[in-house]
């Protein structure tokens, strides 16, 4: 369904101009395709998450129905989508004026260049464009085959557990991977288990072929089988990739271990891009500050363009806004770099004037943002290079709720604290981090999950709707372990009802 | 082709819909949460239908934010007038939304209907409105030059060419001529047109509290809906009476509270009066109701009323529906009268007693249900 067409002429023209500025720059990117589009479609793209082809689910009606009204109303409006891909395709609104699609080339590049770097997508596919169109394809075919209706069902009980990743299974490198395999295919050999072989790339594929397999070998091994079922070890180790867990578990058809496949894998080829929010749009910001000022403004295109940067870069008292933190982090790293203003020599430095005007004249600024988007996310980044002078000129502060006013209020603006909140926001991409423990808990084959509890309460009323969602695929009682209001406590659900148990 | 992002649209429509659909009696009992836009629109706030996930409470976790301000001050900008609107990028929020859906009439209306199981209504009169539709579906060998239909003339001239030999595929210029000229023509259309006129009178005398009124603003307001979705020409006109009786505009009527006595025939007096002025019963469908808590000044007016329900109104009503509110003052007499009278099955007269807000849909399945 082609609803945007490639650039030509003037913006053509345009693409080339800003192209040689980031090729000037030292940026290195995946080769760049634009093209343009009405604003219904750019709301459609971004209502899939940027692809033109998805699965059939109504979440992305629910999101274009929002993002139109939003549109209809002129409360927001979407410049640009960028896809990490290879090649990297990026829309333009065909609405925007020269100066908007300046800024929007420019940002792009810087995009296309992180991804392309940035070691946290290093292992993503970057053909995902047909994948997940593929995966459409697929679970069209379920649809017709199970039913529309029993299929999306099956969907939504799935995106309910989405967010609960294991950031690790970024990590698996390619001599990784043989290792584990090996491993596994040892274990396989010694205690006749399945094994479960994970590849990344094809994880829904696999999947497919993984439970027909399982299948299979249940049908032959049922009697030994029963025989362990007392003596069995709790099923699996300890893990975060809940979804993987249920592929590989719970008992489910082919199709439905499918679909969590594809789901799987989809939710971990966005992680990255979760995990990196704050670099990410800093750096593109950095950029399309960097070409639009020292190279591609036009003198009479200034005030535009200063108007345009200063709405991206507002500050909001009740959220951060990632692409103001992203870009004065790196600007701030580039500037102590430069100066040298980093080190033993200068923390332990106690004369105020001599560190304020510290300058080894070292010129390293550069590459070391160069350096830092290759190696660091967002907690990373935040981790080793947040400073108190820095959350001092940024005015940061942590708010939390007072329930005397019933008002959020300004917490403290102690760097400290700051720190501390900022990572525990981002950890686990700022999902509640949960494992799952026991398979086989009590000895009933039920499910038990674990809150890794810091200090932020998970919202009751969600975790019981989730846990009813995990029930319907787990067919077995389901536990998570978490504490609330200070207490250690179970929630159980049973099928029936829910239970807490302290 | 659509974009297959439509049937994902469609298909959350639906899930909307099911939602406010399983919920109307809650939305009609709150009366204010459906919020007209303009004429045929309206706004049904609703809960999120977002997908549960494990997710932080709100409240424990607080957050971060940029700014001036010291410990204390709170964030929401309330305090800041110079605060600027943040920009930024929508981002992927996990907060509560609440989702406003936007409903036209027709589709409001059918959801009242379905979960009501209301029957349409068999409008009378149909022979006397109608109005006479241009639409262009036919084809014409005149006509202006700015309605000519090029293929079909194309074509024509094709099929003559061939016709006469005068065809050549290795030259194959089709020159139309004037006789070949085909022209967009408009067929007339006799399109019904049934009219309807709601005549609401609602009794405002000091027994009259607010959340009686509250109930019939409630009430009137999906009646209306209901009969906006029948009719396409509705008009609707409201009557206050306590002891005499006026014609007032919408805004007055729902917000006048007057004292002192009830004469329920004031209000029958100006409705008959109101009819034969303005609305002949042969072209239109006319659908007086009335609520009070019933109480009437005396028995002799109640007598009145009678009369004049039997007599002229009901005669050229489609259907006279009276709705009773429970309040604490009245005694709730008239119901008791009027029931006597024409007893409960009666053919064009729909009592109902409302008790409280709760009772609002019964009521309104009472009034329109029989399909009149």
């Amino acid at each position: 369904m082609n609803r945007s067409k490639p650039i030509t002429g003037e913006l053509l023209a345009l693409k080339d101009e800003i192209e040689g500025y980031a090729i000037e720059a030292g940026l290195d990117f995946f080769p760049q395709v634009f093209e343009v589009c009405d604003y219904d479609t750019i709301n459609i793209l971004a209502a899939q998450g940027g692809f033109p082809s998805r699965y059939p689910h109504w979440k992305f009606g629910m999101d274009y129905d929002q993002l139109s009204k939003g549109y209809a109303y002129g409360l927001q409006k979407i410049y640009e989508m960028v896809i990490n891909t290879d090649p990297c395709y990026a829309y333009l609104l065909q609405a925007n004026n020269w100066v908007d699609q300046k800024i929007v080339m420019a940002h792009v590049y810087g995009h296309n260049d992180f991804f392309k770097n940035n070691a946290w997508f290093s292992n993503t596919n970057r053909k995902m464009m047909d994948v997940m169109a593929n995966h459409g394809t697929k679970i069209r075919r379920y649809m017709e085959r199970y039913g529309a209706d029993a299929v999306e069902t099956f969907i939504d009980k799935v995106l309910s557990l989405e967010n609960l990743l294991d950031i690790n299974e970024l990590f698996e490198t390619s001599s990784l991977k043989r290792h584990r395999l090996e491993q596994e295919e040892q274990q396989k050999v010694e205690s006749e288990d399945d094994g479960y072989l994970i590849d990344d790339r094809s994880q829904a594929l696999k999947s497919f072929m993984r439970t027909q397999a399982r299948m299979n070998k249940k049908e032959e091994q049922k009697p030994q089988e029963e025989e362990h079922l007392v003596a069995e070890k709790p099923l699996g180790s300890k893990t975060k990739d809940v979804l993987g867990y249920l592929i590989r578990y719970a008992p489910i058809e082919e199709w439905q271990a499918d679909i969590i496949g594809i789901l799987r894998e989809e939710a971990y080829y966005f992680l990255p891009q979760r995990m990196t929010k704050i670099m990410n749009e800093g750096w593109a910001s950095y950029w399309h500050s960097s070409i639009m000022t020292r190279k591609a403004l036009d003198a009479s295109e200034i005030v535009d363009f200063a108007d345009k940067h200063a709405g991206v870069m507002a500050m909001s008292r009740q959220n951060i806004n990632p692409y103001k933190v992203g870009i004065e982090l790196l600007r701030d790293i580039e500037y102590r770099w430069d100066r040298g203003m980093f080190g033993k020599e200068y923390n332990e430095c106690t004369d105020m004037k001599e560190k304020l005007h510290w300058d080894r004249k070292l010129g390293k600024g550069r590459e070391k943002i160069f350096e830092v988007r290759k190696s660091h996310n967002d907690i990373s980044f935040i981790d080793e290079f947040l400073t108190p002078d820095f959350c001092d000129r940024q005015q940061l502060f942590t708010y939390k709720y007072n329930p005397r006013t019933g008002r959020f209020e300004i917490d403290s603006k102690d760097f400290q604290a700051i720190k501390q909140k900022l990572l525990s926001q981002l950890t686990n991409f700022g999902q509640p981090i949960i494992e799952v423990e026991d398979g086989n808990y009590g000895n009933r084959k039920e499910l038990l999950l674990n809150h890794v509890h810091y200090g932020v309460d998970l919202d009751v009323n969600f975790a019981n709707e989730t846990l009813r969602n995990l029930y319907s695929i787990w067919r077995r009682p389901v536990n998570l372990k978490t504490k609330y209001e200070e207490k250690e406590v179970i929630f159980h659900f049973d099928g029936r009802e829910f239970k807490t148990q302290h | 082709m659509d974009h297959p992002i439509k049937r994902d649209h469609a298909r959350f429509r639906k899930i909307v819909k099911g939602k406010i659909r399983d919920n109307l009696r809650k939305y009609v009992s709150q009366g204010s949460q459906i919020i007209p836009k303009g004429t045929d629109k309206f706004t049904v706030p609703m809960p999120s239908i977002d997908i549960p996930r494990f997710r932080f409470g709100d409240k424990s976790q607080g957050g971060m934010g940029q700014g001036q301000g010291q410990a204390g001050d709170p964030v929401d900008g309330k305090e800041d007038p110079n605060g600027q609107p943040g920009q930024g990028e929508a981002g992927e929020g996990e907060g509560n939304k609440e989702l406003d859906v936007e409903l036209s009439l027709e589709e409001l209306a059918r959801i009242l209907g379905e979960e009501l199981e209301l029957p349409n209504i068999e409008p009378k009169g149909k022979k006397s409105l109608h109005s006479v539709v241009d639409r262009y579906t036919n084809i014409g060998t005149t006509g202006p030059d700015s309605l000519r239909h090029l293929r079909r003339t194309y074509k024509q001239a094709l099929r003559r060419q061939i016709a006469t030999d005068a065809y050549d595929p290795e030259n194959p210029a089709v020159i139309p001529i004037r006789r070949d000229f085909r022209y967009r023509a408009a067929d007339v259309k006799v399109e019904m047109q049934n009219a309807a006129v709601v005549i609401y009178m609602m009794d405002v005398s000091g027994s009259m509290g607010d959340e009686q009124k509250e109930i019939v603003r409630t009430e009137s307001f999906w009646i209306n809906l209901w009969l906006k979705s029948q009719y396409k020409d509705i008009e609707i006109r409201y009557i206050i009476h306590d002891a005499t009786a006026k014609e007032v505009d919408e805004h007055t009527f729902f917000r006048t509270r007057e004292s002192g006595g009830t004469l329920i025939s004031s209000a029958y007096n100006l409705c008959k009066e109101i009819i034969e002025k303005d609305y002949n019963p042969n072209e239109w469908n006319i659908y007086p109701f009335h609520f009070s808590d019933g109480d009437n000044w005396s028995a002799d007016d109640t007598k009145l009323c009678l009369d004049l329900l039997d007599k002229v109104i009901l005669p050229v009503s489609n259907v006279f529906c009276y709705g009773q509110v429970e309040s604490r003052y009245g005694s709730g007499q008239f119901y008791k009268d009027l029931t006597a009278k024409y007893g409960t099955g009666a053919e064009k007269l729909i009592l109902s007693k409302i008790k409280n807000k709760e009772g609002i849909l019964d009521s309104i399945k009472e009034f329109l249900g029989k399909g009149k």
